[in-house]
């Protein structure tokens, strides 16, 4: 009984410790709907700065919980210091800006913390006068532990007295509910977004700093905690601090008993509970569905047009200008062009459904890796010639796609985003776990192209059609009546399902469509590279796409192209120089705050004012 | 004019890309190699490593070179994507004109340009990564691997094992590849030495996100007498101290792989495990002086003392340097040829590449861990040598694919 008893309570000090990191990540969002992807970085900072600060205090167990305490509070100014200087500029832009904004912020504090706290992992002390373990029934628990089951109760009751019972939590709940209207009351939401914004950091940073004793401190941590927290904030319902308690409570039993029964279901089980939970309750455990037409997408301002003559022309241009590229460039910047053209194939795919499809990705890496697998599996199994693995590897994405799809589209927003991200790793963990079929993290090797297109300026030739036509197919797509029912459907679902469309059913078909060329584009893409890894599915990758997107241009049909060449250009550029995620990351922020529309974005709206070019920026859709 | 501007911006950018890609030496008189490492990720590994190669560099460049040519290195950072590896590798070999490839620490960036090699001709020296794979199963005539494998080291750690009593063993390792094959690897050489050995539980932590609480509540429902462990860095700091504060070490036999080398070593502190069998470094004892020589130049240069990666660096170069000597140009066959059975000197000892399967014979350390003034060290450790850990040559011809 004792074993089972010490795992028991394990789980509960696993599930304080997350609570403790999703508690600030849940308020953040439920306020100001930033998807906050800086929060791991700040649990990781509190981390260090608690480190730094018990070894600087003196010893003893007032210090050691006043050094907490300091880098806590050190976290919540830095959080301030984000929100006031690179938040507050951008509330209006959409959120997914806000999304890559935190992002950006994300890598510069990689680096930074890097440059500022050393290379070395470092081990956290322990916490004075809880340093032992104490028996239950003839097995031993750590005092700490305990501490920390009865810590996430202390917080969860203190946050609940806070929103609750003080003037400034009702005007936080008030702001969940509805900005708009609290804005209308004539309450500043400046500062009430800054106080969020430190606590929420606050929060972060306390949870780094009370984990050091079952720890350290080490430069993993903020991307390994990111996952987990938002997994629990999504499970629990976005805003909902109750509820992110009962799901951290589930997961970190769930967690702690599945290494006892399951040993292997450690890569998997947090993101399979979060898929069963969403398919069950599509806002959570105890979220609240999100008003239907509160939500009407900004992009309803930005309608997509065909192309004027001019584009048509400059289009031709491009297109000549790649054709007679190999005439005059060296062998490399040929592989290079060929890589923007398929990853900006794939950014298209990503761009298709959540531009004018309204619903965001975070797994579409699910669909690229995917397709570059089954076109590698289908070669390393079977001996499938190159152009019939190019056809199958979007075949099997499409219905792939239809079956991940078939579960998304019942979600909106954040949700829909977070089951897409979970299925995500359940493919990238199928594939590592799955080592007699895949390969597992060793991957597939010797994929390359058939005899007659191995010559690089054929296979140059090869990936820029395919790619191509591919962009051209789902820009093709937006202009015929699927198309316009999809912007319909984004643009109000309730108009839309009134004049007899199928909004689900529309959308889970354009979700097929976007995995089938995502599916294309990394069926190509594996015959470039020669293999093909689990990482090529993995949620990083997911990221680098919607990065692209972002960086881009949601608005712009022209975006992914644009959004594809910036980022492969400017990761080749700078991965020559050391520091290079702070360059990119301050490129990021740059890129956030003077272009919010994106690179191509700025471009249309900048010059919208010529007469009879492609996107009116200003135009309203009334 | 919109849609002409973006495209500018497109070229300028790859034209910006292409003015600083130029070599930074004059054709003729340097010999220009590639080195790709993921800098950016695990840097208690790859800065000591960085500063190993390059201490390596001046060495050779300050006793003249390599036939009156200076080496040069072109290093970038792959930030552990195989993708990206593989673009910098064409880009280092089609525009920067690198005589051969070198580097790389993850099993799977190691892997993808074990590919690139074979299908671009290109010789690639694999420093690190330490999957079977790479000079076994999908080994090829281009790859060279330096460090002694996941089955060398826990072939290494099996032997010394079955000197011990215990028969009960569980296992527990990062739920990916390079866990799995030692695991696999330990095994099986562990039950052909004892028969009488059984294994009653196996656990897969994901890759450093160790619960390591409820990893050992598990481990020892199984009650093991003894337990491999191959978690490291951050995974192996939290499994140390929640086994301690859950009295899970108390009359156990721990094997574990890595645990003794400086890298994961050190930032355990006075917290260091004592009386587990492990491979590493013990930097600080060892007397040769092919050693200390090594010793005193590295410190002299950085004013911090070697980890393993430092030498794995440093050898790395050497390995390259008295390649190039032998095989007299750049040429790729005539390279692989002159790597072929080269045995060259370094701080652990004369090291050869095996011809028949392109593996280095470095070994490693392996002894018992201790505390001394409140540090983690290595006791009664003795150097194996890597040529003794490897399968006979008819069962090393099986496992490898004909050229």
């Amino acid at each position: 009984m004792g074993p089972f008893i010490v795992q028991f309570l394990t789980g509960l000090s696993n599930a304080s410790a997350l609570f403790l990191v999703a508690a600030g990540l849940s308020l953040i969002f439920g306020v100001s709907r930033v998807v906050n992807m800086a929060h791991g970085s700040f649990y990781m900072v509190g981390a260090y700065v608690a480190y730094f600060a018990i070894s600087w205090l003196p010893k003893g167990g007032f210090w050691f919980w006043g050094g907490i305490l300091i880098a806590a509070v050190v976290v919540g100014l830095l959080g301030t210091v984000v929100e006031v200087l690179l938040l507050r500029r951008i509330y209006r832009a959409p959120e997914l800006f806000m999304l890559m904004a935190t992002f950006a912020v994300l890598l510069v504090i990689q680096d930074l913390a890097l440059w500022v706290f050393g290379a070395e992992d470092l081990l956290g002390p322990r916490a004075p006068g809880l340093d032992g373990s104490i028996q239950i029934l003839g097995a031993l628990m750590p005092e700490y532990d305990i501490a920390l089951i009865l810590i996430a109760p202390l917080v969860l009751v203190g946050l609940w007295f806070l929103l609750n019972r003080t003037r400034w939590g009702v005007l936080v709940r008030a702001a969940t509910e509805d900005r708009e209207m609290l804005a209308a009351l004539g309450v500043n939401q400046k500062r009430l977004f800054t106080g969020v914004f430190f606590l929420g950091s606050f929060l972060a940073g306390l949870g780094g700093a009370v984990q050091l004793p079952k720890g350290g401190a080490d430069l993993l941590m903020d991307l390994n905690v990111i996952a987990a927290a938002f997994v629990v904030v999504v499970v629990g319902g976005m805003g909902s601090i109750p509820g992110a308690f009962l799901a951290a409570l589930i997961l970190g039993e769930l967690t702690s008993f599945g290494v006892l029964f399951i040993p292997q279901s450690t890569l998997v089980m947090m993101f399979f509970v979060m898929a069963v939970v969403l398919v069950i309750r599509p806002y959570g455990l105890l979220g609240k569905p999100e008003g239907v037409e509160h939500t009407v997408s900004e992009l309803a301002q930005w309608p997509l047009r065909k192309a004027s003559r001019k584009l048509r022309v400059t289009g031709a241009v491009l297109a000549a200008v790649l054709l007679a590229f190999p005439l005059f460039a060296g062998s490399f910047q040929l592989i290079l062009i060929g890589e923007i053209a398929m990853f900006a194939l794939a950014c298209m795919s990503l761009f298709f459904i959540t531009g004018p499809g309204g619903m965001v990705s975070f797994g579409h890496a699910a669909f690229f890796g995917g397709g570059a697998y089954a076109a590698a599996l289908f070669v390393h199994h079977v001996n499938t010639p190159m152009e019939l693995a190019l056809l199958l590897a979007p075949t099997c994405m499409a219905l792939l796609a239809l079956v991940i799809g078939w579960f998304c589209v019942r979600l909106s927003g954040v949700y829909l985003a977070m089951l897409t991200l979970a299925f995500a790793q359940i493919c990238w963990a199928v594939v590592c776990q799955w080592g007699r079929f895949t390969g597992g993290d060793d991957g597939v090797l010797g994929i390359w192209p058939s005899p007659w297109a191995g010559n690089e300026v054929i296979f140059y030739y090869l990936a820029i059609i395919i790619s191509g036509g591919g962009i051209l197919a789902l820009r093709y797509l937006l202009f015929t009546p699927f198309g316009y029912a999809m912007r319909a459907c984004r643009d109000s679902r309730l108009r839309a399902a009134a004049i007899g469309i199928h909004v689900r059913r529309r959308q889970w078909y354009s979700f097929a469509v976007a995995g089938m060329f995502a599916g294309l584009a990394g069926g190509i893409y594996v015959f470039s590279k020669g293999s093909v890894f689990p990482y090529e599915m993995s949620i990083p990758r997911s990221f680098d796409i919607l990065l692209s997107v972002l960086l881009g241009g949601i608005h712009s049909l022209s975006g992914p192209v644009v959004g594809s060449a910036a980022f492969i250009g400017l990761e080749d550029l700078i991965s020559r120089v050391h520091f290079w995620r702070l360059i990119l990351g301050s490129i990021f922020i740059l890129l956030v705050v003077c272009f919010p529309q994106g690179i191509a974005g700025y471009f249309s709206a900048r010059f919208a004012k010529e007469p009879g070019d492609q996107e009116a920026g200003s135009e309203r859709s009334g | 004019m919109r849609v002409v501007r973006i495209v500018m911006i497109c070229f300028a950018m790859n034209f910006i890309a292409a003015a600083l890609a130029v070599p930074l030496s004059f054709a003729g008189g340097a010999i220009t190699v590639g080195e790709i490492n993921t800098y950016s990720k695990l840097t208690n590994f790859t800065i000591p490593y960085r500063n190993g190669w390059r201490l390596a560099v001046e060495e050779i460049n300050n006793s003249g070179g390599i036939g009156g040519k200076k080496l040069e290195v072109i290093s970038r950072d792959d930030a552990g994507k195989p993708g990206n590896a593989v673009k910098i590798a064409e880009e280092l070999v089609r525009r920067d004109k690198v005589a051969l490839l070198m580097g790389s620490f993850f099993s799977h960036v190691g892997l993808a340009l074990t590919d690139f090699a074979k299908r671009n001709r290109v010789f690639y020296l694999a420093a690190e990564p330490l999957s079977d794979a790479l000079v076994w199963a999908k080994g090829n005539r281009y790859t060279f691997r330096l460090r002694p494998s996941t089955y060398m080291q826990a072939a290494m750690l099996a032997e010394e094992a079955a000197k011990n009593p215990a028969r009960r063993w569980a296992t527990i390792a990062p739920n990916y590849a390079y866990g799995k094959d030692a695991v696999k690897s330990f095994v099986r050489i562990l039950k052909a030495k004892r028969p009488d050995v059984q294994f009653v539980a196996a656990q897969w932590p994901a890759l450093f996100k160790i619960d390591a609480g409820s990893e050992i509540q598990a481990l020892a429902k199984a009650d093991p007498q003894a337990v491999y462990n191959v978690t490291f860095s951050g995974d192996l700091a939290k499994f140390v101290r929640e086994g301690k504060l859950r009295g899970f070490f108390k009359g156990r036999f721990m094997v574990s792989l890595l645990t003794g080398e400086p890298e994961y070593l050190d930032p355990l502190r006075g917290e260091a495990p004592e009386g587990w069998l492990v491979t590493g470094y013990p930097w600080y004892d060892i007397k040769t002086r092919a050693h200390t020589r090594f010793l005193e130049a590295y410190r002299k240069k950085y004013n911090d003392y070697p980890r393993m990666g430092s030498v794995v660096g440093y050898n790395m170069v050497l390995a390259v340097a008295s390649m190039l000597n032998r095989a007299g140009d750049t040429n790729t066959d005539r390279m692989v040829r002159a790597m072929e059975g080269l045995t060259f000197p370094s701080p652990f000892g004369p090291i050869t590449f095996r011809k028949i399967d392109h593996q280095s014979t470095m070994g490693t350390f392996v002894g018992y861990t201790t505390l001394k003034n409140g540090k983690g060290v290595m006791r009664d450790w003795r150097y194996a040598d890597g040529r003794e850990y490897l399968p006979g040559d008819a069962e090393v011809r099986s496992l490898r694919p004909r050229d």
